[in-house]
């Protein structure tokens, strides 16, 4: 078993990874840049908020896959940052109405929310760990209710955002905000990986006390990985709510972060290429599921097929993955 | 001492963690009645070579066979009821439990009640420092009770085949040189078989009849006990002393 | 004064049962390493079985009976097919899995009887009896506790007086020895499982009624709550679970009553952070705290 797992997936993989890595960041995000562009000038209206979309999953699930994968901390609370997000992105916009210092401030306070967590995060591992964020996850939402004044409880908010420029229509206009929101972050992610940041949290994840012997400070590490991927679920946040025009609690149930968190380990923990076929089955599965729930007439089909086929789909690469989570992320290993 | 009557009969046995093995091709021979020590430095594979034998690890070649059964085929739940009771290294208390919950768990598999009651009363006969701790946890217990825990849990299963795993690993010499006087005093009583593992080669062969030496999971040498205690050239090679 | 005196009761009823959910997550954690994290969904399937049983039949008693049985048969079903094979070179794998049946478990149960919530009756009534003017419990939080109490007992009894017990106890410390004993490990997880799954189906009848009523996310927030209890109370410790749930039961109380109902679930999270931080190995726990 050992022997035939080490002799076939072993040298063939990183290999692989290895020739990619050749390909310089820069020009993977100019060449996505390009094929978006293409896409949003051909694609009907409807397939570009799909498109979107997927660029708004892309940019969380890039963070989170550096922080689960390359830094072993699973988070079960980024769907609860993206509401972060997204009602700073809200608020900010409804009463500055700029976009730039809204999608900032989104950012910004999602970051400081990541160093709160991040701090506790850093103390605690495994099943305590995964507990702590998915309290996160669920209470987060609750706040609404909480501070209605501001928030308006489960109503949520409607946002005014600045028109596209020119005659360009919504849709594409949207898709071009949340592309460049993911390329960009992409882009960070690959280049921050890359250098010592990547070394440092991937020695943390694969032995902290070797890490830490070898002059990796294990916590401050754990903290930065944690409030570099909060920072992304932040910008994600604000771009769902430049999406959907508007943030309800509803928008970020406790489904939205275990989606997450199959997303990127159906792609292979710790790629960003993964974590890009994440965020694109978090838009395609659901969209298929819901074709097949109208063909099949049931209303209840609907939301929820796409519900157990995620679910199966999980366990069934979990189990199927010999050493669970471990074989399934990849090394990343710098030449 | 080898041949039709041996109790326990280890052939052409090869065993480890991943792809390489740590036994090489171990052959063993186990006189019903016969206490056999294995000797061998630390690492030499004899924990690995018990838990070959008792199942917890599978071989990957070789042939297991006790009282003419082949043991592969016998899950590691039913070997007490075999008469094979094995006593792992560091002794095995569950150390969450009292003395009287760890002797019990040891006579639980047994249809005998009573007498699993009868032997429990007899271990703590036996042990009597265990009798006043029945109400103790385990990891309460010096080194010396938990030993003497781990032997009488395993007596409770009136066993006929016992493989202890270096018993005086951290003992004092005195509890030591009484651990092995109650076992040659078993064999005489109840003619049990011990295969005794240690690296305290001094002990294990002065009760031993036949010692057998494992280096880097091979067995280099088999001899009766005293010829091996007087080999000095063996005991430089392997033993280390 | 009144009004404390109402919190408290009010408090310890829900406390009985985060108190019985926390001990559900224990058992499991002990037998197997693994925080059940579908504990939530698995307990609201029980409740929906018991939902479709009694509107069948009419009889409150037969759905409560029916819920206990299928969260036995679902606690065996998930550790024979899925549990079992989870790797545990690293605690996340089984936690992720969890994750998974959370997220079949609802879509399932979704697909089969819609989003919407459904109010779910109570076999007594939910008003209070006052006692000097004081308006103290109500017959359904007797019930809740009786309930509750009859769980703790009985588990108590298995695992202290049975011959089960011990062996459950044994498989879960020190499960290569147990077996070395004749002790079937494979069946005493399975058992284990059976039986949380079971108090937590048992957790699902108690405080559905109570709450906003049936609906595949439910258990959600009684999950956080349960999971901050038996975190209160240390994952290790029965006797943990069953105080840390009336803790955060008599606390969720008091920030309701006193501050709103909206503030209470953050009122658990930062219990829950402030013992993670404070002590990890729960308030009760002696031993170093533990942390995978
Ligand atoms: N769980 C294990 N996984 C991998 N290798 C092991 C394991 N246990 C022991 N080994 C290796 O097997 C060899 C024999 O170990 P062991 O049987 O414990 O020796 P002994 O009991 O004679 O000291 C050693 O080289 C040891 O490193
Ligand atoms: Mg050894």
């Amino acid at each position: 078993m050992t022997d035939l797992r080490e002799k076939s997936v072993a040298p063939v993989v990183p290999e692989k990874v290895g020739r990619k890595r050749r390909i310089p960041p820069a020009v993977a995000i100019l060449l996505g840049a390009a094929l978006i562009l293409i896409l949003t000038y051909t694609l009907p209206p409807f397939r570009n908020y799909q498109l979107a979309t997927v660029g708004a999953y892309f940019t969380v699930t890039a963070g989170l896959t550096v922080l689960t994968g390359l830094n072993g901390q699973l988070s079960l609370g980024h769907g609860a940052l993206m509401a972060t997000g997204a009602y700073t992105f809200a608020l900010t916009q409804n009463r500055w109405l700029s976009m730039p210092l809204s999608v900032l401030a989104a950012i910004v306070v999602t970051t400081l929310a990541g160093v709160v967590i991040g701090l506790a995060a850093a103390r605690l591992r495994g099943p305590y760990l995964a507990g702590l964020t998915l309290a996160v996850a669920v209470v987060v939402p609750s706040v609404t209710s909480t501070f209605d004044t501001t928030f308006n409880s489960d109503m949520g908010l409607s946002i005014a955002l600045d028109p596209p420029p020119g005659t360009i229509p919504m849709e594409r206009w949207q898709a071009w905000l949340c592309w460049a929101g993911a390329l960009v972050t992409a882009f960070l992610l690959a280049t921050l990986t890359r250098g010592r940041f990547g070394r440092d949290i991937r020695a943390v994840r694969d032995d902290e006390t070797a890490a830490r012997l070898a002059g990796v400070h294990v916590a401050r590490t754990q903290v930065l990985a944690f409030v570099v991927s909060a920072a992304c679920a932040g910008l994600a946040g604000a771009l769902f709510a430049v999406l959907a025009q508007s943030v309800s609690p509803g928008a970020f149930p406790l489904t939205l972060s275990l989606f997450l968190v199959m997303a990127i380990v159906i792609g292979g923990l710790g790629r960003l290429v993964g974590a890009l076929l994440g965020a694109l089955l978090l838009v395609l599965l659901p969209a298929l599921a819901q074709t097949a729930g109208e063909r099949s007439g049931s209303q209840h089909l609907e939301g929820n097929l796409a519900l157990v086929i995620f679910g199966v789909v999980l366990v069934v690469v979990m189990l199927a993955a010999p050493g669970g989570l471990a074989s399934i992320r990849f090394t990343l290993r710098r030449k | 001492m080898t041949g039709a009557g041996a109790l326990l009969e280890v052939d052409g046995l090869t065993a480890g963690y991943g792809a390489a093995p740590v036994l090489h091709d171990v052959r063993l021979s186990v006189p019903s009645g016969a206490i056999i020590a294995v000797l061998g430095a630390n690492g030499a594979g004899k924990t690995t070579l018990l838990r070959t034998l008792s199942g917890l690890l599978r071989a990957a070649r070789g042939s297991v066979v006790f009282d003419g059964e082949d043991l592969r085929g016998v899950k590691v739940e039913h070997l007490v009821r075999r008469g094979i009771a094995h006593v792992p290294e560091g002794r095995g208390v569950v150390t969450e439990l009292t003395v009287d919950e760890n002797l019990r768990l040891g006579g639980l598999w047994r249809r005998d009640r009573l007498d699993a009651a009868r032997a429990l009363d007899e271990v703590y006969d036996l042990f009597p420092a265990l009798a006043q701790r029945r109400a103790s946890a385990g990891h309460q217990l010096s080194g010396g009770e938990r030993q003497m825990l781990a032997l009488g849990r395993a007596l409770i299963g009136r066993p006929r085949l016992l493989l202890l795993d270096e018993p005086s690993l951290g003992l004092a010499p005195r509890i030591t040189a009484q651990i092995m006087a109650l076992l040659r005093d078993l064999r005489e009583r109840t003619g049990l078989t011990v295969l005794l593992v240690e690296q305290n080669v001094r002990s294990a062969l002065s009760i031993a009849d036949e010692g057998v030496v494992l280096s880097l999971g091979r067995v280099v040498t088999r001899n009766n006990a005293a010829e091996l205690r007087d080999d000095a050239d063996l005991r430089h090679a392997y033993l280390g002393f | 004064m009144d009004r404390f005196v109402y919190l408290t009761f009010d408090g310890l009823s829900r406390g009985a049962v985060y108190a019985a959910f926390a001990l559900a997550l224990v058992l499991i954690w002990r037998a197997a390493r693994i925080v059940n994290f579908a504990q939530g969904a698995m307990a609201v399937a029980a409740v929906y079985v018991a939902y479709s049983v009694t509107d069948a039949t009419g009889s409150y008693w037969l759905g409560f009976v029916a819920a206990i049985v299928f969260g036995l048969l679902l606690g065996v079903a998930v550790e024979k097919t899925v549990m079992r094979f989870v790797d545990h070179s690293s605690p996340l794998n089984g936690v992720v899995v969890a994750l998974g049946l959370v997220l079949i478990v609802q879509g399932v149960l979704g697909i089969l009887f819609g989003n919407e919530y459904r109010p779910i009756e109570t076999p007594f009534r939910r008003d209070a009896f006052e006692v000097g003017g004081i308006a103290l419990l109500s017959r359904y939080d007797v019930f809740v506790f009786a309930a509750v109490g009859a769980v703790v007992v009985a588990l108590t009894l298995l695992f202290t007086r049975t011959a089960v017990g011990l062996r459950m106890r044994a498989a879960a410390f020190a499960p290569d020895v147990s077996r070395l004993l004749g002790v079937p490990v494979g069946g005493m997880l399975t058992l284990g499982w059976a039986l949380a799954a079971a108090v937590g189906s048992l957790a699902g009848m108690l405080v559905v009624p109570t709450e906003l009523g049936l609906h595949p996310t439910a258990m959600d927030v009684v999950f956080v709550s349960a999971f901050t209890a038996a975190v209160v109370g240390g994952l290790d410790s029965p006797i943990g679970a069953v105080t840390g749930g009336l803790v955060v039961g008599l606390l969720l109380s008091y920030v309701s009553g006193y501050l709103g109902a909206t503030v209470a679930p953050m009122a658990v999270l930062f219990l829950l952070v402030a013992v993670l931080l404070g002590r990890p190995g729960g308030l009760f726990s002696h031993s170093k705290a533990r942390l995978a």
